[in-house]
């Protein structure tokens, strides 16, 4: 939320959507200020993004499974290792192209 | 963009979907009822990195697919009419009537628009008060609000060239219905994330409850729907049928209350007919009593429509999940996005599009046969 304004009766403010700018209606988020992120749908904001909640969110997600690979054995990843597909490509001709590509 | 790119990290999707690998021991059918969760699980393969017998069944949460035929051909006839401007999101251009679309009318020399908002087409009604203004306002409960806000404003500037073209489809009694419906096989629901920012979740224990499904508020990037299929399995397994916000940064329990509170008093419950799935009691709003004189349907009292569906489109038995698109007889054959049969290949939101545009020209099960993805 970049700028907040009134038009017509609405509160409305100008949203930098990556980039692009556009104007959207605030009047169903009336606890939005400048420097909040939002969620808009046709041109309305509807809710505002909890920046202390999406944070825990990631926080919970990075920790998930760390703990399991650490405590997994040396063996136990060489046999997930052989298993796990190297590529979606059947014949591997796309990491060959890969591989060319880098060196 | 922020809170949008972090929740799309490929390391830690493998680590979720690797937990979900580990805590599921039999086979489970979720469903996503919404299209846009279903374009994002398409887009970034998240069935193929499941177990093979967790299954995604797509739901009926495309509001452009099931918008009733005989709307569509109302549409249709209103915006052929002279003097009027006949305002739409894009997605509804393309959609198939009986006969013809949205396109063909303005190029017949109909005066269709594309609109961002529906504010927009009030604007419109302002600097063109010679014109009556008609706007196709469709969706779930994500859209209402703006429709709602764009009655409201044209009453309150008292627009008598204002009016909704309106068919408003709700996701509980739609997922009441699934659940009725004898062929059941959905276990599970993954809730609209976007549809419970303005609802909150509060409709949905007692249909959890009712029928012991569980239920996860779910978002719409790639990790969102990891954490909404993994925690959707770990109740499964646990036998448990709660429902649970894996959407905490957007959704709360009461949702979004101003807006809930002039959708009540623009709109009332009604019947609506789904398109490919039949009547669903109490299913839709359309503008309630003080609403009413901007019915668009009111005010233009189009008659003798007669309906008729493509006998070659399978969209009812897609929107219900009962096939997956690329099962389809005409699927990327007489149906394509350039040329669809029915409104799952045109929205943005529709299972077939989806399938199309990302490849999907045969089932998950056929390409694992193939050797080529392995689970």
């Amino acid at each position: 939320m970049e700028e907040i304004l009134t038009e017509g009766g609405l509160r409305v403010g100008w949203v930098d959507f990556g980039g692009i700018r556009k104007k959207v209606c605030l009047d169903y988020v009336p606890e939005v200020v400048v420097g909040d992120y939002t969620i808009v749908h046709v041109g309305f904001a509807l809710s505002k993004i909890d920046e202390e909640t999406a944070l825990q969110t990631l926080e919970d997600f990075r920790a998930m499974g760390v703990l399991d690979q650490e405590l997994e054995s040396e063996e136990e990843a060489f046999a997930r290792a052989a298993v796990a597909p190297q590529s979606a490509c059947p014949d591997g001709s796309c990491s060959a192209e890969v591989q060319k590509a880098i060196h | 963009m922020k809170y949008l790119t972090e929740f799309r990290n490929g390391e830690i999707a493998q680590r979720m979907a690797r937990e979900i690998h580990s805590v599921a021991t039999r086979p489970w059918k979720i469903m996503e009822v919404c299209g846009g969760q279903t374009h994002s699980i398409i887009k970034n393969g998240i069935d193929q990195m499941l177990p093979a017998g967790i299954e995604m069944i797509h739901g009926p949460g495309c509001p452009v697919c099931v918008t009733p035929l005989e709307l569509i051909d109302k549409a249709l006839a209103i915006a052929a009419q002279p003097n009027v401007i006949f305002c739409s999101f894009g997605d509804m251009l393309r959609v198939p009537g009986t006969e013809g679309d949205l396109f063909q009318v303005k190029g017949a020399g109909g005066d269709v628009r594309v609109v961002y908002s529906p504010l927009d087409a009030v604007e419109l009604a302002v600097k063109n008060p010679d014109k009556q203004v008609v706007f196709f306002g469709v969706g779930f409960e994500t859209t209402a609000p703006a429709n709602a806000m764009s009655v409201a404003v044209a009453k309150r500037r008292g627009l008598k060239n204002f009016s909704l073209l309106v068919s408003h489809v709700l996701v509980p009694p739609a997922i009441s219905a699934i659940l009725d419906s004898p062929g059941n096989t959905v276990q599970g629901f993954l809730l609209a994330g976007h549809v419970c920012s303005v609802m909150g979740y509060w409709e949905y224990p007692p249909l959890a409850a009712k029928y012991k499904v569980p239920m996860v508020v779910t978002g719409f990037e790639p990790l969102d729907l990891l954490d909404g299929i993994r925690r959707t399995v770990i109740q499964l397994e646990a036998g448990r049928h709660e429902v649970e916000n894996a959407y905490e940064r957007i959704v709360t329990f009461e949702g979004n209350r101003p807006a809930q509170k002039l959708l009540a008093e623009v709109f009332e419950v009604t019947d609506r007919a789904w398109r490919g799935i039949g009547v669903i009691p109490k299913s839709g709003w359309r503008l309630s009593a003080d609403y009413r004189n901007f019915d668009a349907e009111e005010r233009f009292h189009i008659t003798g429509i007669h309906t008729e569906e493509s006998p070659l489109c399978h969209s009812g038995d897609v929107l219900r999940g009962v096939i997956k698109p690329a099962q389809c007889p005409a699927f990327g054959k007489e149906c394509t996005p350039r040329h669809p049969l029915g409104a799952t290949m045109v929205s943005s939101e529709g299972a077939c599009a989806a399938y199309y545009n990302y490849g999907r020209y045969i089932s998950a099960e056929e390409l694992a046969a193939t050797g080529a993805i392995s689970r």
